[in-house]
């Protein structure tokens, strides 16, 4: 049914639509709508039979539903950014154990500085975890990249994320089609098991693998997120065909055919990119877009056929590896190792910093007129003075917090000690 | 008497009832040389009691201590209102790590103080009920076990307030919150739920476990001071309204609480080293409904479909903690084993 | 498209304003997409809220910087945030209070745009008269849709009887209505002048 939804609340709806079983709910910002909004279906009886467990922290989280999923349930839970990183041990053992569990993610800053916006270093920090990785760019393809999770989840048991930008995505209140139960049961079966716990048939889970086995279990997850790469594409050619729209996939071109210059980005940037391509497109300027909506698996493959027949990639990320470089500009350089085009790595909307459409126009024309050292990182709208001003403190030997010192230098008044 | 008598009954200001105190038994608040420990500008909600507890209980640390206090906060209301970039209320030193790791946090300040042999610096680590009860518990619970030198003060609001009022290991049976919404067979907050940390804390045989609330504020700096003439790790729980969240009348904060304890919903005692030493007994012994009225968040067992029933069970667990701890009657008729 | 901005304090209702206008839009046929900016908020604090409204689908996601349209909830922002920062020329104000902008120390804000489509409206008080509580945001989008035509009044009443059911939602319809009124004859008044 077409409605006009907040984000949070659609998913909400598309993973009752799933069919969860047990959900385990621990609040951050910005997910607490989205675990809000499934405490109410539960409580009204429209998501039922389902057990709603508030568990003491994320990590409770996590363990509730890799317990519940051991158990034969189809588990879900929702985290974001600090409660990420809570779990992160049992993010590994959900992966390890090869339980088909799916979470949202609703992007947001990890700290200190402490941040509550949004960027994709938390879902990045768990970008090796064994987890699928995948991004929506659109409330509409973050309801319809959940009902693919968990088909894709049990299909191949391996655990799935669905990144959504945090606010951006999560608090907007935008058109939505939310499918309807019917369509979903067809598309998406009950959950049958690969491993369970049950008396009946006693089966042992997560013992200790030594040197003599442990490479080949690493293995073939390695295998199985390679064999995602063909379920991925399939599952969102089935979902297509059936619903009626095109969301999800591995990677997605805006008016790549005959690009020059093509920008790369995740998540919900990509609507303002396709939009600046548009207007420069009008122009003249040879330039597309391409979205990655799978980050893990990594399409390298698809990447290098989209990526031909550019000269330049632009890429355009929300989180870094500090004191190495760009994350998924580090995977394009792979994608192309050995081909011609020129990469651009630059680094944006960090912490919830918007990320314009001026801002953007103005940084592809600096790349277009060879104003952008490439093989460099770069920061969008990074404030030089103030990181100047404090680097010169830093080398001065001067003490104090720098966050909080360079907030100061902003020019809003300050109380405290200093 | 383990706490000072006070004279006169204090009405709504402290003006009448300190002014007729003697000076040495003035609250440290209406004394010019006080600390400031957090000091105005800060965000907090009007009405809000988790600041006023914070106010009082930092000041008399800082009183108790001669100035010499390092505080560590844990994420929520309190961190989050203190220190809105740039700006900062807090006028001692401070630091805030994580949610769930203010205990571990303060016992590794503790263990530098030692190591740097500055024994007269005394930590104070704080967070609401979030971070002590739920995600916090497994970092206290090391901390009390270790007997590390740290007063822990837990601001129990009853929910995660500063994401928006979710259901909490604190959060009384049939509180609405926004995930334990009044829908349902069983509206609010389940029965059968929750856990006093206090009487975990007493369990652990530490030096000295307290609770209070903010409608006793001379109680409530007696306990800091008396905590913090002690060393080992010690723990005080502190009952503070959230008139956004328990959707009570800015005004009514200290009334709510007040009600708290006069109904026995919230028992205010002292324990060392896992027995009761003092119990703080209700003067007026009232009825849940008043308390539970001044809340919106109780609202939906009142009004047109009045649950009775639902509202006899939290009066049943009121009086639970009326004979469990003695709270009426003298500490030899209490079932809670008491020291005295 | 329409760009609007909604200015209020937290407590006010400024998000759900922007949400409603979404939802009125969407009651039509058309895209819509309302967010709030978000801060350590409590009640009172400057709150923004946005509510983009188009024929086609809306693909970006960043503030808006450059209104069509604002909507003022509270007079007391006028003089602590900078409202109308980035106001097109011929954009709109509709601005809660029962005062004019003269008199509320903003004249310069006529400068090079159109007279009639620079309004107060005094909201709170209708939110008084039929909520009994100081809301004003229903009534402002009555208001909005007099002065703007962005979405007819009907879609608006219906979106706040949809968000708010019963006798609540009734007076907000009702304070929508007479804002509306107001605006409309306002508008009237300095069209004929």
């Amino acid at each position: 049914m077409l409605s006009q939804i907040e984000g949070s609340l659609a998913v909400a709806r598309s993973v009752m639509r799933c069919r969860p079983e047990v959900v385990a709910a621990y609040p951050i910002s910005p997910q607490t709508h989205i675990v809000e909004g499934l405490a109410d279906l539960v409580r009204t009886g429209e998501l039922s039979p389902c057990e709603y467990l508030m568990v003491e922290s994320e990590f409770g989280a996590m363990s509730a539903c890799i317990g519940a999923s051991a158990a034969g349930a189809r588990a879900y839970t929702a985290t974001a950014s600090q409660g990420l990183l809570f779990m992160a041990e049992a993010l590994y053992n959900a992966s390890g154990l090869g339980l088909p569990v799916v979470m949202t993610v609703a992007n947001r800053a990890i700290g200190a500085p402490i941040n509550i916006w949004n960027d994709h270093s938390d879902a990045m920090s768990q970008r090796d975890s064994g987890w699928v990785q995948l991004y929506a760019e659109s409330n509409q393809e973050a309801v319809d990249l959940h009902i693919q999770a968990f088909r894709l989840a049990e299909q191949l048991s391996v655990p799935v994320m669905v990144c959504m930008d945090g606010f951006i995505l999560t608090h907007a209140v935008e058109r939505v089609e939310i499918p309807e139960q019917a369509e979903v049961d067809r598309f998406l079966p009950p959950f049958t098991p690969r491993q369970l716990l049950d008396p009946a048939h006693p089966q042992t889970i997560g013992a200790m693998v030594g040197p003599e086995a442990f490479t080949e279990v690493k293995y073939l997850m390695h295998a199985k997120q390679m064999e995602a790469l063909d379920q991925i594409p399939a599952i969102a050619g089935e979902f297509e065909a059936s619903f009626g729209r095109a969301a999800g996939g591995l990677v997605r071109g805006h008016r790549i055919e005959d690009a020059d210059t093509v920008v790369v980005a995740l998540g919900s940037v990509l609507g303002t990119i396709e939009d600046v391509v548009d207007s420069m497109r009008a122009d003249g300027v040879r330039i597309g877009a391409l979205g990655i909506k799978s980050f893990r698996p990594w399409p390298a493959e698809e990447v290098r056929e989209a990526l031909a027949g550019a000269g330049r990639v632009v890429v355009v990320e929300k989180a870094f590896a500090v004191g190495a470089g760009g994350i998924v500009g580090q995977n394009v350089r792979l994608a192309l190792s050995g081909t011609a085009p020129v990469v651009f790595d630059v680094v944006a909307g960090l912490g919830g910093r918007a990320i314009t459409r001026a801002s953007l126009r103005g940084l592809f024309e600096d790349v277009l007129a060879d104003r952008v050292v490439p093989d460099r990182l770069h920061f969008l709208d990074l404030n030089t003075e103030l990181v100047e001003r404090e680097l010169d403190r830093s080398r001065r030997g001067l003490i104090g917090a720098h966050a909080e010192r360079m907030l100061r230098d902003l020019g809003t008044a300050g109380a405290g000690p200093y | 008497m383990p706490f000072p008598e006070v004279k006169f009954y204090q009405v709504g200001t402290f003006a009448a009832g300190n002014r007729l105190l003697d000076p040495d038994r003035r609250s440290v608040q209406t004394r010019s040389d006080r600390a400031n420990s957090i000091t105005s500008g800060h965000r907090a909600c009007q009405g809000c009691g988790e600041v006023l507890g914070a106010r009082y209980v930092l000041d008399a640390a800082m009183r108790a201590t001669g100035g010499n206090v390092v505080a560590v906060n844990a994420t929520g209301c309190l961190e989050v209102f203190s220190t809105p970039y740039p700006e900062s209320s807090w006028q001692i030193p401070w630091v805030h790590s994580l949610f769930g790791n203010a205990p571990a946090v303060a016992s590794g300040v503790a263990a530098a103080l030692r190591a740097k042999n500055r024994p007269d610096t005394r930590v104070v680590a704080q967070a609401g009920d979030g971070g002590t009860v739920d995600i916090g518990l497994g970092c206290l619970s090391g901390m009390f076990e270790r007997d590390d030198d740290v007063l822990f003060v837990c601001y129990d609001n009853e929910g995660y307030m500063n994401t928006g009022v979710q259901r909490s290991g604190s959060t009384p049976p049939a509180a609405r919150t926004a995930n334990t919404k009044p829908v349902g067979s069983e509206p609010g907050n389940v029965f059968g739920q929750g856990k006093s940390v206090p009487l975990i804390a007493m369990a652990h045989e530490i030096p000295y476990v307290a609770t209070a609330t903010v409608a006793e504020l001379h109680d409530l700096e007696y306990k800091v001071e008396k905590a913090m003439s002690m060393r080992g790790a010690r723990y005080l729980h502190v009952l503070v309204p959230c008139p956004l969240g328990w959707g009570s009348a800015s005004r009514d904060t200290i009334r709510v609480a007040r009600l708290a304890k006069e109904t026995g919903v919230f028992p205010v005692f002292e324990a060392e080293f896992g027995v009761v030493t003092a119990v703080s007994r209700i003067r007026r012994r009232v009825p849940v409904e008043q308390y539970l009225q001044l809340q919106r968040r109780f609202a939906h067992l009142f009004g047109d479909h009045p649950r009775p029933d639902v509202v006899a069970r939290i009066q049943a667990g009121a009086d639970r903690n009326i004979s469990r701890f003695g709270l009426l009657a003298g500490p030899e008729d209490a079932t809670e084993p008491s020291g005295n | 498209m329409l760009k609007v901005r909604v200015h209020g304090r937290g407590g006010q209702g400024a998000v759900t304003a922007a949400a409603l206008l979404s939802h009125a839009a969407f009651a039509e046929g058309r895209h819509a997409q309302a967010f709030p900016t978000f801060g350590s908020e409590r009640t009172g604090a400057p709150v923004v809220a946005f509510c983009r409204i188009d024929d086609e689908p809306i693909r970006i996601h960043e503030p808006i910087s450059e209104p069509d349209a604002l909507i003022v909830q509270d007079a007391t922002l006028l003089h602590q945030v900078n409202v109308f920062d980035g106001l097109r020329p011929e954009g709109y104000v509709l601005l809660n209070s029962s005062r004019t902008l003269d008199e509320l120390g903003v004249a310069e804000v006529r400068t090079g745009r159109r007279p009639d489509r620079l309004l107060t409206v005094p909201a709170t008080a209708y939110a008084r008269r039929y909520l009994g509580q100081p809301r004003p945001n229903a009534a402002l989008l009555g208001g909005f849709a007099a002065l703007t035509g962005a979405v007819s009044l009907g879609s608006v009443l219906d979106a706040i009887r949809e968000r708010f059911p019963g006798p609540v939602g009734e007076a907000n319809a009702k304070a929508a209505r007479d804002a509306f009124d107001d605006v409309a004859q306002h508008r009237r008044q300095l069209a004929d002048a």
